[in-house]
């Protein structure tokens, strides 16, 4: 049963008067991995930002799982982008982990075994089990953001929204990443990921949102991800599209 | 020996001790919760910007508590506002509110011709800590304790990934201002310990300290607790013992116990870094 995940409706988002998003409109479906792909400052960011309520919009109807964005909160989980991390911060793996736990916790209330055990099986999903009681900043890029996916994991949502999952990450990582995102999608699950690399956007994603600021092509990956649609959005001749063989 | 014969017989110094004990937890633990948010400078601001509400207090007769949280929380305000809309970065807007609020503190207490007063409030004078006044810094010391142990679980997630908790829904920016008031707080209830200029220390300090010597939060806002009022019990000493200003020992005595973990500390200390460096180097010889 496909149902509507995340219905987006005129979006306009600026930062004091310069425009970051312009009239962006789409619909997507449950149970697919959805690409954000762009050129720099093509608003990839702040587009799921503004998705997600976090930064005000300037115009525009957000509804996910049919609701207003403020009413599902809990059923959203997102991942940061690396850099935003203190990595230094006194915090295990476990530790960060057990704060995808937290939305469904009630005020004043402390996860106890219950929320552990989970916390360890979403570790053990991700393959860091074994790094349970590490700081996080011990560990590598590749291992941090796998941590961080066990942390949405935990959090047992619907929608999944990921920035720039894959910079600073080691292949092996990536594909563990991927392989569990796929995993979530067959499940239903709604995946949103901004992504950098274009070279394995067809490999990775059912459809691709390709933004410059306005919505530029929206679709099944093998429709958006040609040359001329491309070359609209990054305003650069698309040459090495063809030494990828497509 | 001597020191301690003089805390059994005089009740001044029992006050000062119980006062000065209580300032040391709580500046320690709020501020483990403001440098993890790289807040270190704000806590100086707010310190600085109690001085207005704590002089208008003086001036209408009321309890300079409440004075002073006005003043502290409307300078947080103040801060966010003018960094939030304008091109004006955060520690600019910091430094412009903060010497603003400090400058009509100055301008209301010379008005009121009270230089005494306005010396012991920069500086601090535990010596002279009056019943009241340590029953409220008790108050407010266990009022603190309990709202961080009720919001830990808040507290934890913004200050490590804000963007996160307002993704499910935690009003983060009514957090910040609940930590503002907090901070307010605790620095009302130094200024007789420490005074305002040196309240910054004790917040930064001990909390400091305790980053270098564990790696889970918890545990680092119970060591900096303990560090704090080590440096308080340790500071008074010579403050008494010596006849110096109560702040300024007790800030030394944190200091020292800083450098100490800064260099000694297991994990995070310099000789161990050197250390491992050192063997590194070796191990490829």
């Amino acid at each position: 049963m496909k149902q509507t995940a995340i219905s987006v409706q005129d979006l306009y988002v600026s930062y004091f008067g310069t425009e970051a998003v312009s009239g962006v409109t789409l619909d997507i479906e449950s149970g697919n991995l959805v690409g954000i792909v762009g050129p720099n400052g093509a608003g990839k960011s702040t587009f799921i930002k503004s998705v997600l309520g976090l930064i005000p919009r300037d115009k525009g109807l957000v509804n996910i799982l049919g609701a207003p964005v403020k009413e599902v909160q809990k059923q959203i989980a997102y991942v940061p982008q690396r850099n935003h991390i203190d990595w230094d911060f006194p915090i295990t793996v476990l530790d960060a982990v057990l704060l995808g736990t937290y939305p469904k916790l009630k005020w004043f209330r402390r996860p106890r075994k219950k929320e552990k055990q989970w916390a360890m099986e979403c570790l053990r999903r991700v393959g860091m089990e074994d790094f349970s009681r590490r700081q996080i900043g011990e560990l590598s890029g590749g291992q941090q953001q796998r941590v961080f996916l066990a942390r949405a994991l935990a959090q047992e949502a619907d929608v999944f929204f990921l920035d720039e999952p894959f910079v600073g990450v080691d292949v092996s990582s990536e594909e563990t990443i991927v392989k569990i995102l796929k995993e979530l999608c067959r499940h239903g699950k709604t995946v949103v990921v901004v992504h950098h690399d274009l070279s394995k956007a067809q490999e990775y994603f059912d459809q691709l949102i390709l933004l410059n600021k306005e919505l530029v092509g929206f679709g099944a990956v093998q429709d958006v991800f040609q040359p001329d649609v491309m070359q609209r959005a990054y305003q650069t001749p698309f040459a090495f599209m063809n030494e990828m063989g497509v | 020996m001597e020191f301690i014969q003089a805390v059994m017989e005089y009740g001044f110094l029992q006050k000062a001790l119980l006062t000065s004990t209580m300032v040391g937890i709580i500046c320690g633990v709020i501020g483990c919760f403001i440098i993890l948010r790289g807040m270190a400078l704000m806590g100086d601001a707010i310190s600085h910007a109690v001085l207005p509400g704590v002089a208008i207090s003086y001036m209408l007769g009321i309890n300079f508590f409440f004075g002073a949280v006005f003043s502290g929380v409307l300078t947080a305000i103040a801060i966010g506002f003018v960094s939030q809309n304008s091109r004006i970065k955060h520690d600019t807007s910091i430094g412009i509110m903060f010497t603003a609020a400090f400058a009509a503190g100055i301008i209301v207490i010379t008005m009121l011709k009270s230089s005494t007063d306005l010396y012991h409030i920069l500086f601090g004078n535990v010596l002279a800590v009056r019943s009241s006044d340590m029953w409220i810094t008790l108050g407010i010391g266990l009022f603190v304790i309990a709202l961080v142990y009720l919001f830990y679980k808040e507290l934890l997630v913004t200050s490590f990934d804000e963007t996160m908790a307002a993704a499910y829904g935690l009003p983060v920016r009514i957090i910040h201002y609940f930590l503002m008031t907090l901070l307010t707080m605790v620095t009302v209830a130094s200024l007789q310990t420490v005074g305002i200029v040196l309240v910054v220390a004790m917040l930064i300090t001990p909390a400091a300290t305790a980053y270098l010597l564990t790696d889970r939060l918890a545990v680092m806002v119970f060591l900096a607790a303990g560090i704090g009022a080590v440096s308080s019990i340790v500071g008074l000493y010579f403050s008494f013992t010596y006849n110096l200003a109560s702040g300024a020992t007790i800030v030394m005595a944190a200091t020292s116990l800083f450098i100490v973990a800064f260099l000694f500390s297991p994990k995070h200390g310099w000789l161990f870094k050197l250390a491992k460096t050192r063997r590194q180097r070796a191990s490829l010889q």
